[in-house]
C-alpha cells in the first residue's frame, strides 16, 4: 500500500502551516521528512494516519492493506506513548484484544513481537522500570504487533540519549532488512535522515513547503556512521537546511 | 589525568584562602517520621489531662480525657456504641457510594462531551458553594424524614467536590496517550475505560479523600433529622445537655472514622496506583 499527499495546505488560525506540499511514500521503503523545527513535518504525519485534516488537498492511500493488518496505519511516538499502568505485555496486548484477537493468538503475536525487539526478558515490566531506549523498543513493539502497511514515526528517537540513538537506529535497520516495512520517519537529525531513508523530503521553515527531495541508493545495511557517501548527503542536506534552520531559529513563536 | 591525583590537596582546608564550598541546597523537603504525630496527639491529651487535674483548665472548659475514655469505654461496653455505630456507617455507605459514583459519572462526561462541559460546569458551580445543610428542610420535603432524606444529604454533599475532581483529573491526562489510542483504532469506549479513566485515578482518588470527609460532616447534620440513633445524633443529644465527656466521645469516634476512611483511601490508591511510585 502507499500513501500519497497531494496539494496539501494548512493553517493553524492566521498562521500558515504548509503549504502546497505533495509526496509519495512507496511501498517497502523509508520516506524521512525533514526540516527546521516548526515547518510543520509533524503535521504532516497527523495527516499521513488520519489524526488530523488538511484544510486544503487530500490524503490519499493507494492500494489495499495487507488482508492480516490489524491496523494499516501505526505510529510510534515520540515521548512513547505507553500506559503506564500496563506492563509491557500489557501495552501490547490491550491493541490486540480490542481488535478481538485473544488467547493463543494474541499470546503467539506478543511473543513474536518482543522476541524481535529483544524485549522478551522485560514482559511483565512496567514502564517506568525501563530506560527511555527501552520504552520506545516497546513503543516499537506495539506498533509491529498490528502488522501496519505503513509505520509512521514522529521523531522517535529525538527523546533519547546519544547513545540509546544509535543502538535503536541499528535496530530498526536491521528490523527493516528482516522485513521490509513501508515507512515515514518525520525527524530534524540529518544523521537519522541519512541513515534510515531512502527517500528524504526537505521541508522549508513555515509555512512548509518541499524545498528538495534527496533518493539515496544504498543498502540500509551498508550505511555505518562515518561512510563517505552519506557523509557528503549530510553536508549537502545541511547546506539546503541551514539557512533556513537560522531563519526558523529567528521567529516568534506562535 | 594528574589533575585527578593532585585533587585531594585542594580539599584540605589549611592552605591560606581555602575553604569548602557552603552548603545551600537543604530545606523544602518535609518528610514525616510517624512518631512526630503521635507525640503531637499525646502532647495535647497529655496537657488537658495534667490540666483538668491540676485545677488550671476548669472541668467546664473542657471535660478530663481520661473522663472522655471511659466514657467511651463504657459507651462500647453498654452496647450503645455499636447501636449508633451501625446507622452512621450505613448512612455513610449508601450516601457517600452514591455520590462518589454520580460524581465520577458526571464529572466524566464533563471531561468527555462538549455540551456537558458547557451545561454543567456553571451548574457545578453554583451548586459547590451551597452548605448542604441549609437544604435540610427541602431534603425532608423531598424525601421524606426517614433514611432516604439523609442518604440524599450525604450524596448531595459527596457529589459536587467528586465532579470537580473527576473532571479536572480528566482534563489532566496526557492526551498522547488519548491520541495513540486513537491512532491504533480502539473503540471509545475502550479509550475511555483503559485510558481516560485509569488516567484520571490519582486525582478521583485525592477528590475522594475530601469527599469523605465532607460526608461525615453531613453525616452529623443528615442526623439532625431526628434520627433515633447514629453518632450523630448521639452527639447532638449530648451537647443538648451539655454532657461535655459524651459529646467528646462522639467526636472522638467521627475523628477516628475519619482516619480510617482516609487511610482505606490511602490503602486503595497503594492498590491502584502502584504503576506510579
Amino acid at each position: 500500500m502507499e500513501l500519497r499527499l497531494s496539494g496539501v495546505s494548512h493553517r493553524y488560525g492566521e498562521v500558515e502551516v504548509i503549504r502546497d506540499v505533495s509526496l509519495t511514500v512507496p511501498e517497502g521503503r523509508i520516506v524521512c521528512i525533514v526540516g527546521p523545527s516548526g515547518c510543520g513535518k509533524s503535521t504532516l504525519l497527523r495527516f499521513l494516519g488520519g489524526l488530523e485534516r488538511p484544510m486544503q488537498g487530500e490524503v490519499l492511500q493507494i492500494g489495499a492493506p495487507p488482508a492480516d493488518s490489524i491496523n494499516p496505519l501505526t505510529y510510534v511516538f515520540q515521548d512513547f506513548a505507553l500506559l503506564p499502568w500496563r506492563t509491557v505485555e500489557g501495552n501490547i496486548s490491550l491493541i490486540l484484544h480490542d481488535h478481538g484477537i485473544r488467547g493463543r493468538r494474541a499470546e503467539a503475536i506478543v511473543a513474536d513481537v518482543l522476541a524481535r525487539t529483544r524485549l522478551s526478558d522485560f514482559r511483565k515490566a512496567l514502564p517506568r522500570q525501563l530506560s527511555g531506549g527501552m520504552k520506545q523498543r516497546v513503543a516499537i513493539a506495539r506498533a509491529l504487533a498490528v502488522n501496519p502497511a505503513v509505520l509512521l514515526m514522529d521523531e522517535p528517537l529525538s527523546a533519547l540519549d546519544s547513545q540509546t540513538r544509535e543502538l535503536l537506529m541499528d535496530d530498526l535497520v536491521a528490523l527493516w532488512s528482516r522485513a521490509p516495512f513501508t515507512a515515514v520517519y518525520v525527524t530534524h537529525n540529518l544523521t537519522e535522515a541519512v541513515r534510515l531513508g531512502h527517500r528524504i523530503v526537505v521541508l522549508s521553515r513555515r509555512p512548509g513547503q518541499v524545498r528538495d527531495v534527496v533518493e539515496i541508493d544504498l543498502p540500509l545495511e551498508e550505511r555505518a556512521a562515518g561512510h563517505a557517501d552519506l557523509d557528503r548527503m549530510q553536508r549537502h542536506l545541511w547546506t539546503l537546511m541551514r539557512d533556513e534552520a537560522q531563519a526558523a531559529d529567528r521567529e516568534l513563536a506562535i | 589525568m594528574t589533575d585527578a591525583a593532585a585533587a585531594p590537596n585542594f580539599a584540605s582546608g589549611d592552605a591560606p584562602g581555602v575553604r569548602p564550598v557552603p552548603f545551600r541546597g537543604g530545606g523544602f523537603r518535609p518528610s514525616s517520621p510517624r512518631w512526630v504525630g503521635v507525640l503531637v496527639f499525646v502532647a495535647l491529651i497529655g496537657f488537658l489531662e495534667w490540666g483538668t487535674r491540676a485545677g488550671v483548665i476548669s472541668a467546664l472548659t473542657v471535660p478530663r480525657p481520661s473522663d472522655v475514655f471511659a466514657t467511651l469505654v463504657e459507651f462500647a461496653r453498654s452496647g450503645g456504641m455499636w447501636r449508633n455505630l451501625g446507622p452512621s456507617l450505613m448512612r455513610l455507605l449508601v450516601g457517600g457510594t452514591l455520590g462518589a459514583l454520580a460524581g465520577i459519572g458526571v464529572g466524566l462526561m464533563i471531561g468527555l462531551f462538549s455540551v456537558a462541559r458547557a451545561g454543567l460546569v456553571p451548574l457545578v458551580a453554583a451548586l459547590f458553594p451551597i452548605p448542604k445543610i441549609a437544604l435540610l428542610p427541602l431534603f425532608v420535603i423531598w424525601f421524606g424524614i426517614d433514611e432516604s432524606s439523609k442518604y440524599a444529604l450525604i450524596a448531595f454533599g459527596t457529589f459536587t467536590p467528586t465532579v470537580v475532581a473527576t473532571y479536572g483529573a480528566v482534563d489532566n491526562v496526557d492526551r498522547t496517550l488519548i491520541r495513540m489510542g486513537q491512532s491504533f483504532g480502539l473503540r471509545w469506549h475502550t479509550i475511555v475505560l483503559r485510558i481516560v479513566l485509569p488516567g484520571a485515578m490519582p486525582g478521583i482518588l485525592s477528590g475522594l479523600r475530601i469527599s469523605l470527609a465532607i460526608a461525615i460532616i453531613l453525616l452529623v447534620a443528615a442526623e439532625m433529622l431526628g434520627a433515633e440513633y447514629g453518632i450523630g445524633a448521639y452527639i447532638l443529644q449530648a451537647g443538648s445537655l451539655y454532657d461535655l465527656e459524651r459529646l467528646f466521645a462522639g467526636v472522638t469516634i467521627l475523628s477516628l472514622l475519619g482516619v480510617l476512611l482516609s487511610g482505606a483511601v490511602g490503602l486503595l490508591e497503594r492498590r491502584l496506583l502502584a504503576w506510579r511510585s
